[in-house]
């Protein structure tokens, strides 16, 4: 049998588990309703956890770019103080955040796109709710019990094969932001560790040298750029110019 | 013929396209038998697409169950295997 037919076998499952529990076909409108009510809300909550997890990623990356200016800043101030060494360490740090922002922002795209299908499931359910609410009285006073058995049978199986759907909506969307708290979790701790961006710490050697192995294209180029913005063509001639003092405070940079 | 795409919809494919839509959905077969996420991937975008492109989407409140199931339009190889796995999805 084809992965299609399948699919929709393994959401009949689903129907006819709801429908077993009813003697009356009748009954199981009611009951229809009630887990249609149920559903709404599942999806309601998942909707509001999705976007929880998407306001603190932006959070996040809030605090990370913040930290990424604050280092472009203490490396053009060190450079303003002829510190080169420390203005390479800042760079080198700041281009250390880089993957961290752009995880975050392909996190913050999918649990967006999360959030969109999880809206536009729960504004589906909730027009189910509406035309059912009706639709299932009409129903119940139109047919008798035997007739009742076709008509009302294909109806909810119509909407528990869509509550199947909902369900496993909830379901994937609940997975997925679960596997992005864990992450978020430990990008928080690295936060607040503050190992990536005080410069004021002093970080192992080794890992120094390793992260400049990994970013000293992007530092000297960026080097390159802070340098002609700063207007000081060549190092040879920092010593001969006025020692121009910093305008912010930058009393890290110069310590 | 009535099709659901997981986390989207029903659509009511015509007659006159089901041809188009089954050799896509032996495609999916095919795929879901392979061990290639990109292989799957592409098998199931095409798929969605042609419902998307041919069917009539159903109003939401039509009640209506159906006769073929897409997965989710971004789902991948395992987690379709693992759903066929499930309750009511082992009958071949």
């Amino acid at each position: 049998m084809g992965v299609m037919k399948r699919m929709s076998g393994i959401l009949q499952a689903k129907t006819n588990k709801l429908l077993d529990k009813a003697e009356d076909p009748r009954e199981s409108l009611d009951l229809s309703y009630q887990k249609l009510l149920e559903n709404l809300q599942k999806v309601r909550r998942s909707v509001a956890d999705v976007t929880t997890a998407k306001k603190r990623i932006e959070l996040q990356a809030t605090q990370l770019q913040g930290q990424a200016d604050k280092l472009q800043q203490q490396a053009k101030d060190a450079l303003a103080q002829n510190r080169e060494d420390l203005a390479r360490e800042a760079l080198a740090r700041r281009a250390a955040l880089a993957p961290q922002l752009a995880e975050l922002q392909t996190q913050h795209q999918q649990v967006a796109a999360q959030e969109q299908k999880l809206i536009a499931t729960a504004q589906n359910l909730q027009t189910q709710v509406d035309a059912f609410r009706t639709k299932k009285e009409t129903m119940k006073a139109t047919y008798t019990a035997a007739e009742a058995q076709t008509k009302i049978g294909e109806a909810v199986s119509g909407i528990s094969e869509s509550m199947g759907d909902a369900g496993m909506s909830v379901q994937r969307a609940q997975d997925k932001i679960d596997a992005m708290q864990a992450r978020a979790g430990a990008m928080d701790e690295l936060l607040a560790s503050g190992a990536l961006t005080d410069l004021t710490n002093p970080v192992d050697d080794i890992q120094t040298q390793l992260d400049q192995v990994s970013s000293s294209n992007t530092v000297d180029t960026e080097l390159a750029a802070l340098k002609a913005e700063l207007g000081t063509a060549a190092p040879a001639q920092l010593g001969t110019a006025e020692p121009a003092p910093s305008p912010t405070e930058s009393g890290e940079a110069s310590a | 013929m009535i099709v659901r795409i997981l986390g989207d919809g029903q659509f009511d494919v015509a007659e006159a396209d089901r041809a188009g839509l089954h050799a896509l959905e032996e495609a999916l077969d095919a795929a879901v038998e392979g061990d290639d996420e990109e292989v799957f991937a592409a098998a199931l975008a095409a798929a969605v697409a042609e419902v998307r492109r041919v069917g009539t989407e159903l109003p939401a409140d039509s009640f209506t169950a159906s006769d073929r199931v897409l997965p989710f339009d971004d789902a991948t190889l395992a987690e379709t295997k693992e759903l066929l796995a499930g309750p009511g999805g082992d009958e071949r």
